[in-house]
């Protein structure tokens, strides 16, 4: 396979980058609910532990707390616990590990005791699913120190992504935008050098609107480009992969020369990503500014019912709603 | 009594008020040696004179350091202090069976456990006056740092457990190589979701770890009585792994009991729950006050079951020490008083900057830019360093 190039799914992508992380550092460990004979219940871990035994690809009791809290004590004895949570909604009998154990040990210790874990979390809607499988919870983890927090949003990222979270002496919350998993193919070539992990990139590009994406909603913002280009209009996209640390140079980049930005998540907007994106661009980028920054994301409710959560998902027509709104200041 | 189990009276009703028939004791209050025929002989242990003038320094040190931080802290040197009075015996049992290469995980009460580990003491004050987190390296000593949310640690330690199976240091045979883990914990941490967990994850692993919970009777103001109906040594049972309890206030015992279920780890025979059946002598920690929500007569009848006077009854009746070792401890412990009472005041504060360090393994750069920003801050005063 090396060398050459495959069409691959956003799965296939974590599963591939997932092994080989696992063949490089035999301290590498994936643990969690049903990662092992079944693969993960979206598949992710599918085959691992027949390769790599049950030592190393462990089924664990269900218990999230107790997942991540062993974890640590893994990482501790010196190896690289790769947990995956099974869906989003299921993180928080885990956060108190993770916001007072996983996220300050590493400053509690002075540096002596590292946490390089990942913490992999299929995070988002769109897939039909009951209340607790469709929830957005990035801004929950990127609001604490000592936790960095990705996502990734297309199947090339996700295998270099998910490879250089795991080299990361860091702990990693890793988003996957669960209803890509299986959706879209892109090409893959093993051989090239991937961008660093903690970058955001200009996916496409744009002269009057800067629109900011990650996970599930940069498919959303290139779909709104695409069709706000019929109408003449030229949107930039930012894919900004990392929550945390933000990667902001692009984005003031970007912002100075459009003068305009939308920020679009799933997640609720009050608190959300993007009222810290707002607050930064218009401290960095105020004299270049043509309008405010505008969200666009989950309403301050709860997650609705599934029947009515395209109504509550931002799509196409909402980021460009947005859009008109920003080019009418 | 009601077929459906025993009710609290029945459990924790006077006549359990001593531990209940179940409770492993080698050396009574009284200071006397028993060995039982029953419940516990299976751990009765030959101790030699050494051994015991050992356990006896350990826990008059570990008083006076308890003692001294108790009052560097009502001097203001210490922001607070969590008092082990009463329950020396519990931690240096436990911390002398340990053997260099297992590993610890306290909570935050376990200076003796410290102590028995070789960790400098002003490391623990240095954590409770606030100059730092907790100031030395897990794996120099073998002594995790001080976890404060309650049980947490239970599961750090169960993994750590799982770490040491995959490292082939379990099971192996060789003493120099086989190792275990020991979780610390109190009777209010039973109640804690981690802790329920870890005795989960441990089972089904079969993890070399060994959860010692000093039961002190008391979690700030809630009585065991409002954290289990049953004894606490018998929850193990549900979980699938043994349950003992051992007298807490008996070095002897404890040394004796947490060195078997150690033993029983490093062989892969998995998790043993220890219940130290013991009081907890002072208050919770500097801020608490006991006197609003328990006994004085309950504090009295416990000063009768005093750890230290019973060896030291023991040591004397039998002449395993002579005087001067006893002048010597004193003096030891004075020494200790002094040194302790020096460096915790001269322990320096850290710079404000240096609370920037460490938050990750690489400074992103936003946070070295609000580092960067705050010097400069800082900087701009009049007669700034």
């Amino acid at each position: 396979m090396t060398g050459s190039s495959q069409k691959i799914t956003l799965a296939k992508g974590l599963n591939m980058g997932l092994r080989k992380a696992m063949e490089a550092d035999d301290k590498v460990l994936v643990m969690g609910e049903d990662v092992g004979k079944l693969g993960g219940v979206f598949r992710i871990t599918d085959g691992l532990q027949k390769d790599f035994g049950e030592d190393r690809v462990i089924d664990s009791p269900l218990a999230e707390s107790g997942i991540v809290g062993t974890a640590v004590g893994m990482a501790m004895r010196g190896y690289r616990p790769v947990v995956e949570i099974q869906f989003d909604g299921f993180v928080y009998p885990a956060y108190d590990q993770i916001v007072c154990q996983v996220a300050k040990i590493q400053y509690r210790s002075k540096g002596r005791v590292p946490m390089p874990m990942v913490i992999r979390i299929p995070f988002g809607g769109g897939i039909g699913a009951v209340e607790h499988h469709s929830e957005s919870p990035e801004a929950q983890f990127a609001h604490t120190p000592g936790l960095k927090v990705v996502a990734c949003s297309n199947p090339v990222d996700g295998y270099w992504m998910i490879q250089q979270a795991i080299a990361c002496d860091d702990p990693v919350i890793f988003l996957e935008p669960k209803r890509q998993y299986h959706a879209d193919k892109a090409d893959l070539d093993d051989t090239a050098t991937p961008d660093p992990l903690f970058a955001s990139r200009v996916v496409r590009q744009g002269t009057d609107v800067t629109v900011l994406a990650y996970g599930p909603t940069v498919k959303t913002a290139l779909k709104a480009a695409e069709a706000a280009s019929n109408e003449g209009r030229s949107l930039e996209v930012i894919d900004l992969r990392t929550l945390s640390p933000l990667d902001m140079a692009p984005v003031y980049d970007s912002v100075r020369r459009t003068g305009r930005a939308v920020v679009v998540h799933e997640a609720h907007v009050n608190l959300g990503m993007g009222a810290e994106l707002s607050s930064r661009i218009t401290e960095e980028c105020f004299y270049s500014l043509e309008a405010p920054v505008l969200r666009v994301g989950g309403f301050d409710t709860p997650y609705p019912a599934s029947r009515i959560e395209e109504d509550f998902l931002p799509d196409l027509d909402r980021v460009l709603d947005a859009v008109d709104r920003s080019l009418g200041f | 009594m009601n077929p459906f189990g025993p009710d609290l009276a029945e459990v924790f009703g006077p006549s359990h008020s001593d531990g209940g028939p179940e409770l492993v004791q080698l050396l009574t209050p009284e200071g006397e040696r028993v060995h039982h025929s029953g419940p516990g002989g299976q751990f009765d242990l030959d101790f030699t004179p050494e051994q015991l003038r050992g356990f006896y320094r350990d826990m008059v040190l570990v008083r006076r350091l308890d003692v001294e931080a108790t009052a560097l802290q009502r001097h203001g040197e210490l922001g607070i202090w969590a008092q082990l009075l009463g329950q020396e015996a519990a931690q240096v049992g436990a911390g002398r069976a340990l053997r260099p290469q297992d590993f610890v995980f306290p909570t935050y009460r376990e200076h003796g456990v410290a102590w028995c580990r070789g960790l400098d003491p002003l490391k623990l004050l240095g954590l409770f006056r606030g100059v730092d987190h907790g100031n030395w390296d897990p794996a120099e000593v073998n002594f995790g740092l001080y976890t404060i949310v309650i049980g947490a640690q239970c599961l750090h330690a169960t993994g750590y457990a799982m770490g040491m199976q995959r490292d082939g240091v379990v099971g192996t045979g060789d003493p120099e190589r086989d190792a275990a883990v020991v979780a610390h914990f109190g009777d209010g941490a039973s109640s804690q979701g981690d802790v329920n967990e870890a005795f989960i994850f441990a089972a089904s692993y079969n993890a070399p770890v060994v959860f010692f919970c000093q039961n002190n009777q008391w979690a700030i103001s809630e009585p065991i009585e409002r954290q289990s109906r049953i004894p606490l040594y018998q929850r193990a049972l549900g979980f699938g792994f043994p349950g003992v309890r051992v007298d807490g206030n008996d070095v002897l015992a404890t040394y004796a009991v947490t060195q078997a279920a150690l033993q029983r780890a490093r062989d892969g025979q998995g998790p043993t729950f220890v219940e130290a059946y013991t009081y907890r002598m002072g208050a919770h920690t500097t801020t608490d006050d006991p006197t609003r929500y328990r006994l004085s007569g309950d504090v009295e009848s416990w000063k009768l079951k005093d750890p230290i006077a019973r060896v030291e009854a023991y040591v004397k009746r039998n002449g395993l020490a002579d005087a001067a070792f006893f002048e010597e401890v004193a003096a030891e412990a004075d020494e200790l008083g002094v040194r302790l009472r020096e460096g915790c005041k001269a322990l320096p504060d850290p710079q404000p900057l240096s609370m920037f360090d460490h938050v990750y393994s690489d400074m992103p750069e936003e946070l070295l830019a609000q580092r960067e920003g705050f010097a400069a801050y800082l900087e701009s005063f009049e007669g700034a360093r």
